[in-house]
């Protein structure tokens, strides 16, 4: 079992002509992932990797009966892409792009709030159900299937983190990165009552860094609501206030908070265990069992 | 709460000179000034705006008024002196290249406006305080309540009404309210015609005539949307103190310089970050904050080096590459490259590749440096190395 994608979901990829978009689009049918459209205005009829392309997503999303979207579109379209894929009837939208104008962003917010479908990202690696289907650019070889959930703001951190849960013997349901930027569809409380509410995920590991305070109120959202046990980790821990560390939502503000340790306080006052290095994330997992 | 010195996200910061230009083209009322990079200037500039003048330091640093950046002239001969100090002066780390010489204003109120972007709300955010000319972020802290905040729906704007609530709410004399609002309406339009990530004035000056006046200005715009705003990206100037930091802008590079001896790269910020944490957490001292990026080429990988090389306090470099977008055989070509530079290797080097062409990426690498195959034990050897030089 999983959350939100499995080896059923029909997937289009936005911007599949793309360098990225072709390149990861490969990767994805490789993986085994239902890969039924591209959308690409202008390139209607052409086909890449055997994959249909349509002018228009409704066209995609209507001809192919699509369910899910992976933007790769540039960022001064993408916020467009997304509106675009807001107004069809797909249950997933999956947007990789990297550095969408936060304004941008902040219309895309309220739009979401109108509409059923569920937005993971922007500037984020994707979702992996391991040995089903994976929407994004996560390496796929890296992850076994299992019980471990796995909910992270960064990419390669991600990467590190399922490493060392899967040379543990520690499989995952599914693996969400949920992206770096200020703004962002899915939040850690959103993915935190997916895996509480899936009966196959036994335990999850949270991935957080310095910056906003999201972190700081899944703790309480674990606290209050969550049965299923959960591991943390914080990165961030040696930054310095007012420094901005490579992700645009990564910074320590002047007033103190967004802290690592802050984070870190209010994870383990909520129960949950937060490992200092990925390697003891790992061991913290396996000690659950 | 915006704050100068601290920007909330990717930000290109404007000038006070700069935000204040725009504000005055959105019909804020501003001070008289000049802008002037020499004493002969400023004592000019101060002659035709009639004393009493501000002389205002241009430059990226919050409470400049306390560190000695701003100065009143009643006279010529005040001028020149204030000129003389503070042209060329080192406030914390800057130097004053440039100053503003204001009309100095009468005031009897100073307030605070200001816009940005709530990221818990995902939504922006307009705030008013009666408790203006003072750090905000302590207003913030010390008496919540003195700040009015209204949330704006991006995709309509900022209703007049919103102005007005937040201006009445803040408690700002009745005479000016209203003028308090238009300002704010205006703040909020430059902030999103701009694509800041914040606006604000503060002080804005309430004169004894109930007139307003922005006596200070912040801009701070959205380095991810300058591609529409081509006229604000040429506005920018030098503004990294640091050598290394200005170079890393030069390779694109984030870059972050810190206080240790262990050099630092690689991919993907919150890989980085851990990585400096264990540093860290393993008893060295991380020198800096370096991320390549996704999908990086040989030639960033080379620029990324030579940068970390360059730095006198970096004993030791340790390099972690987790490949998802990132080819390890990429990364690999471009620490050759980066190598063939140096007959000899200027400081020892731990490279550790793994997931996306790897295996590939290894195979190219040279005895020249120390392989791993774990961030763990990567990052444990860069320490020893680092020790071994320091020694």
């Amino acid at each position: 079992m999983s959350v939100l994608v499995d080896e059923d979901t029909r997937v289009v990829v936005q911007g599949i002509t793309g360098g990225e978009g072709r390149f990861h689009t490969e990767r994805m049918i490789e993986y085994g992932t239902n890969v039924v459209a591209g959308a690409v205005p202008g390139r209607g009829g052409q086909e890449v990797e055997g994959v249909p392309v349509y002018d228009t997503l409704d066209e995609a999303v209507t001809a192919e009966s699509a369910d899910a979207s992976v933007v790769f579109v540039p960022p001064a379209f993408a916020a467009d892409a997304v509106f675009e894929a807001l107004d069809t009837d797909l249950d997933l939208v999956v947007a990789i792009t990297e550095g969408i104008p936060t304004q941008d962003m902040a219309k895309v917010y309220k739009r979401l709030s109108e509409v059923d479908t569920r937005l993971i990202g922007p500037n984020c690696p994707g979702i992996i159900t391991p040995g089903e289907a994976k929407l994004g650019i996560l390496p796929g070889n890296i992850f076994e299937p299992g019980d471990v959930g796995l909910v992270s703001r960064s990419g390669t951190l991600t990467y590190q983190i399922v490493d060392n849960l899967t040379s543990e013997g520690l499989g995952q349901t599914t693996a969400i990165g949920i992206g770096g930027d200020p703004i962002i569809g899915t939040d850690f409380i959103d993915a935190l009552s997916l895996f509480e509410a899936d009966p196959d995920t036994n335990a999850v590991v949270m991935t957080g860094e310095i910056g906003g305070e999201d972190e700081e109120e899944a703790a309480a959202f674990i606290d209050r609501e969550m049965d299923t046990p959960v591991v943390g980790f914080i990165a961030g821990r040696t930054a310095p206030p007012g420094k901005r560390m490579g992700h645009a939502g990564a910074i320590v503000s002047g007033s103190g908070t967004g802290t690592a340790q802050s984070k870190i306080d209010a994870l383990e006052d909520a129960g949950v265990p937060v490992g200092r290095t990925p390697e003891e994330v790992a061991e913290h997992v396996a000690d659950l069992r | 709460m915006p704050a100068q010195e601290k920007p909330l996200s990717n930000t290109m910061r404007l000038h006070e000179y700069q935000a204040k230009a725009l504000f005055a083209d959105a019909d804020v009322p501003t001070p008289s000034s000049a802008l002037a990079t020499t004493v002969e200037e400023t004592v000019d500039a101060a002659r035709e705006l009639g004393f009493p003048v501000a002389i205002k330091a241009q430059v990226h640093v919050g409470g400049r008024g306390k560190a000695g950046g701003i100065e009143i002239a009643a006279d010529e001969a005040e001028a020149r002196t204030a000129a003389e100090d503070i042209l060329g002066m080192d406030l914390k780390g800057y130097r004053v290249e440039r100053v503003l010489v204001e009309e100095a204003v009468e005031f009897t109120d100073e307030l605070y406006v200001g816009v940005t972007m709530d990221r818990g709300e995902g939504r922006p955010v307009a705030m008013v305080s009666s408790k203006g000319g003072v750090d905000i972020e302590q207003v913030a802290e010390e008496d919540p309540d003195a700040i009015a905040r209204e949330h704006i729906d991006p995709a309509f704007g900022m209703y007049p009404y919103q102005a007005r609530k937040a201006a009445y709410r803040a408690g700002v004399p009745a005479e000016v309210a209203r003028s308090v609002a238009s300002v704010l309406s205006t703040l909020y339009d430059v902030w999103e015609t701009n694509d800041a990530s914040e606006a604000e004035i503060n002080p804005l000056m309430v004169t004894a005539d109930d007139e307003v006046v922005a006596a200070d200005g912040v801009l701070n715009i959205d380095d991810d949307a300058l591609f529409r705003h081509p006229d604000l990206a040429d506005m920018e100037e030098e503004a990294a103190e640091d050598d290394l930091e200005r170079r890393a802008g030069e390779y694109d590079l984030d870059y972050v310089r810190l206080s240790g001896n262990v050099g630092i790269i690689g991919n993907g910020a919150g890989l980085v970050m851990t990585t400096l944490d264990l540093v860290d957490y393993y008893g060295g001292a991380p020198a800096n904050f370096l991320d390549i990026g996704g999908g990086a080429d040989a030639e960033r990988v080379e620029n990324a080096l030579e940068l970390v090389f360059s730095d006198p306090n970096v004993d030791a470099v340790v390099f972690n590459i987790f490949g998802g977008i990132t080819r390890g055989d990429e990364v690999a070509a471009g620490i050759n490259n980066a190598l063939e530079n140096f007959d000899e290797l200027p400081k020892p080097l731990v490279v550790r590749l793994t997931g996306t062409n790897a295996e590939e990426g290894r195979a190219l690498l040279t005895d020249r440096v120390d392989t791993e195959e774990t961030l763990e034990a990567a990052v444990k050897r860069a320490i020893e190395r680092a020790e071994e030089v320091a020694a």
